[in-house]
């Protein structure tokens, strides 16, 4: 109710720049400086912390590993070893011989096709989960059970089903990554207040209308914490299948690595999988707090 | 007498495993067209379930509810309803909250700068059109409350349903709210059922006051006629000696008749 004295003082707060520029212009200047100094502050403490521990990291890692017979090689070596690679990532020489950018992309895609197939499958069986009391009865316990199962152990499974490496990857991406979207969808779906039902009944929603304006939206905040934990599994579980199916990708990069005792380039290939991996996850989570901006408020 | 909404001899019965309870026992009430009908009890009589049975949320166990001499029995537009705590979509804008409703309802009557133009207009009814672009969490409770009302108004009920509506506001706002309320059946002569557990707003808003008795098995005690002329003024009606009667008689009813007994 204190609408109209905002409004008052917005109202006499304009003309009163109108009329004199020059006046507002002055006083302007040094609140903006100021702000630009304190956005420095704040960044400037929070990176600031974390270039000290990494410093201090490289270095106690330096002195560790500098003396000779060392099983793994100083930060230095790491640098003068891999510069080749770091400084050009898109060499292809044919085979597996390839710039780290293209076994990023490569193991990128696998994530990106099997990770968008159990985005869509778990979304909708958590729905189905999420709605039905009887899906839910019949569905959950073999979910319980089926989300145990390591990732690596559907490996052996999938190459048999499908005959090829990289169907079997897209698989294993997929049946790792679809239970927390599963999970999360049902309660999401299962907490949506009776409120919200109420409306769509007083308004008559047909069920698609109100799948997709009730329904997504009020579960959304839950589906996104099912999808970041998906696309963190999924990362986690490509390097590993990689190393086994082999060809191009950064799984099969580091045992390659490993195999021609290049132990240099594991190191940065495990820079490269960490980095990676911390983007993936910035990535929904940024896109989860754009969509949900109305309903995680509320 | 013609009955516009007619509740005919209304049981309902909720089972849980081998326990039945009677939340509601033979209420029948007859609405005429353009009443101002409150429904007041203390709380657990079950007024809400009976709002609810009246939107067509909650089946009647016996018995049912005539619109216009037919049955409904599921719910719908024409008994659009005033949720208590507002429900607005937290993730749509007030203009969307309304515009959700008013698509369904004029889907085929109305083009869609008509049903734009009918948002506007219904929100400007409530005066929230200054916030259409505002979405729930960025308003004030007493706000919200006003775009629920524009939300079902846009929705043209036969009957608005209006389920405690002021009950989570603070005293200043409701009284702000309850006289934009009283303007709106002023002008507009809807037909408005309340349910209520204030006595001071039962009689200012009323043409009638249904009392409920405690629960379980709460039937209608009384039906109270406020004889009071529209348009009605909050303070002049506070010295009034036919509002001070009416008041008494609720307050009679409500804690001498019929006390609440404490979990009993």
């Amino acid at each position: 109710m204190n609408m109209p004295a905002t409004k008052i003082e917005l109202e006499t707060a304009t003309p009163a720049a109108a009329v004199a520029p020059v006046v507002a212009m002055t006083p302007k200047r040094p609140p903006r400086a100021e702000t630009y100094a304190r956005m420095a502050r704040e960044t400037a403490v929070r990176v600031i912390p974390p270039l000290v521990v990494i410093a201090l990291l490289t270095l106690v890692w330096e002195l560790i590993c500098r003396r000779a017979g060392s099983a793994l090689p100083p930060p230095s070596r790491v640098f003068t070893d891999t510069k080749e690679l770091i400084l050009d990532p898109f060499f292809d020489h044919g085979g597996i011989d390839k710039g780290l950018f293209w076994h990023l992309s490569a193991s990128l895609q696998r994530v990106a096709f099997g990770y968008s197939l159990s985005a869509i499958a778990g979304i909708g069986l958590g729905v189905l989960v999420g709605q039905s009391v009887w899906a839910m009865r019949g569905l959950d316990p073999l979910f319980q059970v089926l989300r145990t199962i390591p990732p690596l152990a559907w490996l052996p499974l999938s190459l048999a089903a499908f005959r090829d490496g990289q169907p079997s990857a897209i698989f294993v991406i997929f049946i790792t990554s679809i239970w927390p979207i599963i999970i999360n969808t049902a309660v999401g779906i299962r907490n949506i207040p009776q409120d919200y039902r109420n409306v769509a009944a007083v308004v008559q929603l047909n069920p698609l209308e109100f799948f997709s304006k009730i329904m997504i939206p009020a579960a959304a905040p839950y589906i996104f914490t099912g999808l970041r934990i998906g696309i963190g599994l999924s990362w986690l579980a490509i390097v590993a299948a990689e190393m086994l199916i082999g060809g191009v990708g950064i799984g099969f990069f580091i045992w390659d690595a490993w195999n021609s005792s290049h132990i240099s380039e594991i190191i940065l290939a495990l820079f490269y999988v960490g980095i990676v991996g911390f983007v993936l996850d910035r990535l929904i989570a940024g896109l989860g707090k754009v969509v949900t901006r109305g309903t995680a408020q509320n | 007498m013609t009955a516009y909404l007619k509740l005919d001899h209304i049981d309902k019965i909720f089972t849980r495993g081998a326990a039945t309870t009677e939340v509601l026992k033979d209420i029948n009430l007859t609405i005429e067209k353009g009443e101002y009908v409150s429904i007041i009890g203390h709380s657990g009589c079950g007024k809400s379930t009976l709002l609810n049975i009246i939107a067509g949320l909650t089946g009647a166990t016996t018995g049912g509810v005539l619109l216009e001499n037919r049955e409904v029995n599921s719910p719908g537009p024409d008994r659009a309803v005033v949720f208590q705590n507002h429900s607005l979509l937290p993730w749509l804008t007030v203009y969307e909250n309304v515009r959700l409703g008013v698509d369904k309802v004029f889907a085929r009557t109305k083009s869609r700068a008509e049903r734009d133009a009918w948002v506007m207009h219904n929100l400007n009814l409530v005066q929230m059109a200054h916030a259409r672009d505002k979405r729930p969490s960025e308003i004030s409770g007493g706000m919200k409350q006003r775009v629920g009302i524009a939300r079902a108004l846009a929705m043209e009920p036969k009957v608005l349903l209006l389920d405690e509506p002021f009950g989570a506001l603070d005293a200043l706002t409701r009284a702000h709210l309850q006289d934009s309320v009283m303007a709106l059946h002023q002008k507009l002569g809807n037909t408005i059922l309340m349910i209520t557990h204030d006595v001071d707003e039962a009689v200012l808003l009323s043409d009638r006051i249904v009392m409920m008795t405690n629960g379980p098995s709460a039937r209608i005690g009384e039906v109270l006629e406020v004889p009071l002329s529209r348009p009605r003024k909050r303070l002049e009606l506070a010295t009034n000696a036919t509002y001070l009667k009416c008041r008494q008689r609720v307050l009679e009813f409500l804690y001498e008749r019929h006390r609440f007994v404490e979990a009993a």
